[in-house]
């Protein structure tokens, strides 16, 4: 299974992980794993989702999640794991 | 599992670090496309590139994409044009063609560059190369995305000093024939001693004929990252410096094998090397003399300057080698003044120096890189200039280069635009001696008495 970080940073107001997490939902993406934190005022979330179910491009998803972000006032990014795995796993 | 704070620390290296993936690099043999039509050979060529590379743009963007990886530059390169022109060319007007087509190709597949307009004459030149060579400045000011390079030297060869004086010279036609763009042509002209056959940074890129019919080769970048990393332990020892540079390094590197990876396998094309390269761009913090002045020098050029440099291009080496599988090109740190803020900085403030830069040379990368200076520079101070270089690179056995820029028009004190990556510099000045004599002799400089291993 290909894994998918999706990334949401950016000033916290209320709805953030609502909006997000309708949008996956919606578009048949299921969330592995979510964690949060504020670092310096600054709203951080990540998600590990699973897309393969979606019969959406991976192309597409993330311009439409970084539309959301616009929406919001957030940065909302979304990127194969493996990019993470590399750099940080040997 | 990747946990929220290694996803951030990715993501801010990418965003406020300027860490990029610099360039994919397409090599392409030409080698199947030789006949002694010279028509014939230019429709192979364009047909060859424009099949080969029809998908190398699109597949770097859907990679940038899904990773979140800028991938700055996709380019191509090609085996060297002297050969694969030899048999058809019978001018340097004919190779000049060439250069044409390979422009076409090049815009019409949509890459940054293609390099490979070579000629390899470490020890003797063909007539064809000569013919190349010679046809240079008017390739260069003719087209906008060619590169070209050629390799003087070699530890196993020696010198070609007669190409080296060649080179001189048609490194101030091309100035002359391109000096309504600030002499840009030279910035598209390199020249080698020990040149590598999968180097994927311009203007120095070709394919060797060492090399298979296609290959993938990627050059990463991260100065902005090292940097940050290394505000982190200011005042610490050399182990502590050291270990720092060497686990960034391992983590950029990572990120080029990833892509160089991907890319391979999107486009159905082998995977070559992965060239660990720190290189800067004009961008403010992504500066390799940053780095320099970050481990403890007010400016680049200040004593220290060298042992700071071998220091950071050994441990960029050390920390890249584990994280790819083949490592190649150039690999270490570049030292380009007009594409490195920092080096600009130092320059204009008078800390760094032609002579302090070619002794740094002695331990990076590669050599003296995108330098400006006087337009009247003479012909064969250009070639002295080249001759130490080479010499550099043929006693130490690695790869040196000279890509000077002589500014039609300008002298020292002035300053040079040159546009996008290749930055901005000022002009500085040359050592008002003359070499004529040294210059002017014919033949080659035998090999070092340490190239015979056998």
């Amino acid at each position: 299974m290909k894994k998918t970080i999706i990334t949401v940073v950016g000033k916290d107001t209320v709805g953030i992980i609502a909006k997000v997490c309708t949008y996956l939902a919606n578009n048949r993406i299921n969330i592995l794993d979510i964690s949060q934190t504020i670092v310096q005022g600054y709203f951080n979330m990540m998600m590990i989702v699973d897309m393969n179910d979606s019969s959406k491009p991976f192309g597409d998803i993330a311009d439409e999640l970084d539309q959301i972000g616009d929406e919001i006032g957030v940065v909302i990014r979304c990127q194969r794991e493996d990019i993470f795995n590399s750099m940080h796993r040997v | 599992m990747i946990n929220i704070f290694e996803v951030k620390e990715t993501n801010e290296m990418i965003e406020k670090e300027n860490l990029d993936v610099r360039t994919i690099t397409l090599g392409i043999s030409l080698l199947d496309c030789i006949t002694d039509d010279l028509e014939k050979l230019k429709s192979n060529i364009f047909n060859r590139i424009t099949g080969k590379a029809k998908d190398l743009v699109s597949v770097g963007r859907e990679i940038e994409r899904e990773y979140g990886i800028p991938i700055v530059n996709k380019r191509i390169s090609v085996t060297p044009i002297a050969l694969v022109g030899a048999s058809a060319c019978k001018s340097p007007e004919d190779y000049a063609s060439i250069a044409q087509t390979l422009d076409e190709a090049a815009k019409e597949v949509g890459v940054n560059f293609i390099g490979g307009y070579s000629a390899l004459v470490s020890k003797g030149m063909t007539k064809g190369e000569e013919n190349l060579i010679k046809s240079i400045p008017m390739a260069l000011s003719q087209t906008s995305l060619v590169c070209s390079s050629v390799n003087l030297g070699s530890t196993r060869t020696g010198i070609n000093m007669d190409a080296v004086r060649l080179m001189g010279q048609i490194i101030k036609e091309t100035a002359e024939a391109t000096k309504d763009a600030d002499s840009l042509g030279c910035a598209k002209l390199v020249v080698f001693c020990n040149a590598p056959d999968d180097n994927p940074f311009m203007a120095g890129a070709f394919h060797g004929v060492t090399e298979a019919d296609a290959i993938i080769n990627v050059g990463v970048s991260g100065p902005g990252v090292v940097n940050t990393v290394l505000k982190k332990v200011r005042g610490e020892s050399f182990e502590v410096l050291c270990e720092t540079i060497k686990k960034t390094a391992f983590k950029v590197t990572r990120v080029g094998q990833l892509v160089a990876g991907e890319a391979s396998r999107r486009l159905g094309v082998p995977f070559g090397i992965v060239d660990l390269s720190l290189a800067p761009t004009p961008a403010v913090g992504d500066s390799v003399a940053d780095i320099l002045c970050e481990i403890g020098l007010e400016h680049a050029g200040a004593p220290g300057t060298t042992a700071a440099l071998a220091l950071l291009n050994d441990q960029v080496k050390k920390g890249g080698v584990m994280a790819s599988s083949y490592v190649g090109g150039l690999s270490g740190a570049f030292i380009p003044v007009s594409e490195d803020q920092g080096m600009i900085d130092a320059v204009e403030v008078g800390s760094l120096t032609l002579e302090k830069l070619e002794a740094m040379t002695c331990v990076c990368s590669v050599g003296l890189d995108m330098i400006a200076i006087p337009g009247d520079t003479k012909a064969s101070t250009i070639s002295g200039i080249i001759a130490d270089e080479m010499a550099i690179g043929m006693v130490n056995q690695k790869t040196t280069a000279v890509r000077v820029i002589p500014v039609i028009g300008k002298g020292v004190g002035e300053k040079v635009e040159f546009g996008g990556l290749l930055g901005h510099a000022p002009i500085m000045p040359v050592n008002q001696y003359s070499c004529d004599a040294f210059i002017n002799r014919k033949g080659r400089i035998p090999a070092p008495i340490h190239s015979f291993k056998n």
